[in-house]
């Protein structure tokens, strides 16, 4: 039966990045329409009219929207090379930890990057804070999936791809290998597998993007 | 077949509206628990150790297993208790159920927190905002008995409680949105939604919801009035 898959992403985004790499894992064909955030396509308000958010998978005419759902949708759609845990318990603290990325680390490193002076030194504690719990969890672990790559490395995959590059923008380590070696390892162990490194973002791109992002926040506080 | 019922706990504060959708799912299943009343004023060591990273009720209790946060609570009751599924089989319409119950927590649930929580300005804008998040809601439970159609299911659970606490909501923090001319679909709904048996049969008392929410909201002034804000 042909299955017609379509991807709206946009060329940079970590959440877009989530779907492309679970695609690439499952091993399914699909057709790529990047958009532009400034001016979204039709489609995509079509298949978004809530948020008007991409990444949207369209799967046979169905769009399924945000990125942590779009994953369950693809992992119960195609059971080969499972990413989530089939234990009930398992998959939930998979879930758990995914949320708690989305809710509280990534905002908290977001934070630090954004800010300035005696404002980003008082964010520092926070974001390792929430960064230590990621730390326990890996503990004896290749990754967050266990020896192969699941749904919560590809949840944090953002950590992989980001860190290095607002770490470069701001002069700051923002995951010190020395306070978090696993969390550090995890992050060189992901960006190195083939089927990640396939599909990674142009860096020089990346840190072009985000140092224009950063500006705004300077700004405001000059 | 359930477990017995000190297999499973629940860790609640009594009227927290995401607790209750833990209760009505496990009575939906029929699945026996204990439940434990939490002081979230004074957290009990169990809370702490149960639930270390947000120190937050609910929280479920299974044997070993402790799982936080209420929707992931939902889906790991539906994983390990089989009978009365509460969400859909199918993939797709599993995905546009977590979707919606995502849109009710970020559109409609934070806004009520804000309204609750706020005052002025801030709590204009979260009255606001939960107006335009009904406002798509009632487009999608219009005409509908129950958000999956004829049958009670997982979306009915997770937005439920604002046909029961809403009102209380409302009351102690001063403010009106539902209105019935403007949201009929979601006023219907809401009453559908207190005619099922297991929602009808487990609803905190009324007068501890009232008392419980004036104190709440007498805390939440306090507290802006001691930093001198109206967030």
């Amino acid at each position: 039966m042909a299955e017609e898959l379509k991807l709206f992403r946009t060329w940079s985004s970590p959440y877009s990045l989530r779907v492309v790499h679970a695609l690439k894992i499952k091993g399914l064909e699909y057709e790529t329409i990047l958009e532009d955030l400034q001016n979204k396509s039709a489609a995509v308000l079509e298949y978004n009219p809530t948020y008007k958010k991409v990444p949207v998978l369209v799967h046979n005419g169905k769009p399924i929207c945000e990125s942590l759902l779009i994953l369950e949708y693809i992992d119960e759609t195609w059971k080969q090379r499972p990413l989530l845990p089939q234990d009930p318990y398992q998959k939930a603290m998979a879930r758990f930890w995914a949320k708690f990325g989305d809710d509280k680390v990534l905002p908290s490193i977001w934070t630090v990057f954004i800010s300035q002076g005696k404002e980003q030194e008082e964010a520092i504690a926070p974001a390792a804070g929430n960064l230590k719990f990621l730390e326990e969890q890996l503990k004896g672990k290749k990754f967050f999936g266990g020896e192969t790559i699941g749904y919560l490395d590809l949840a944090f995959g953002w950590m992989a791809n980001l860190i290095s590059i607002l770490e470069e923008i701001v002069d700051l380590k923002l995951v010190d290998p020395e306070i978090f070696p696993l969390l550090s390892t995890w992050m060189n162990t992901f960006s190195d597998d083939p089927v990640i490194k396939e599909c990674w973002p142009p860096r020089d791109k990346m840190v072009e993007k985000f140092k224009a992002m950063r500006e705004p926040y300077l700004q405001r506080t000059a | 077949m359930s477990s017995s019922s000190t297999e499973v706990q629940l860790l609640g504060s009594g009227v927290s509206p995401f607790e209750w959708r833990i209760i009505w799912a496990l009575k939906w299943k029929g699945v026996d628990f204990e439940f434990i009343q939490e002081d979230v004023s004074n957290k009990s060591s169990l809370l702490l150790e149960k639930n270390p990273v947000y120190k937050m009720i609910p929280v479920l209790i299974h044997g070993r297993n402790s799982v936080s946060e209420s929707l992931i609570i939902l889906e790991y009751i539906d994983e390990t208790w089989k009978e009365n599924p509460i969400l859909p089989a199918d993939p797709t319409e599993r995905a546009h159920a977590r979707f919606w119950a995502k849109f009710s927590e970020d559109k409609i649930t934070e806004p009520i927190k804000q309204a609750f929580h706020c005052a002025g300005e801030k709590q204009a804008e979260g009255v606001k905002a939960l107006g335009e998040g009904l406002d798509i809601l009632e487009g999608k439970i219009r005409g509908k008995k129950f958000f999956g159609g004829d049958s009670f299911g997982y979306l009915d659970i997770v937005v439920g409680w604002i046909s029961y606490w809403l009102h209380f909501n409302q009351e102690a923090a001063g403010y009106n949105v539902m209105d019935q001319e403007r949201y009929p679909g979601i006023d219907q709904w809401m009453k559908n939604f207190l005619e099922v048996e297991i929602i009808k049969e487990n609803l905190p008392p009324s007068d501890e919801m009232m008392s419980s929410y004036i104190m709440y909201r007498e805390m939440s002034l306090a507290f802006l009035n001691s930093n001198n804000k109206s967030d």
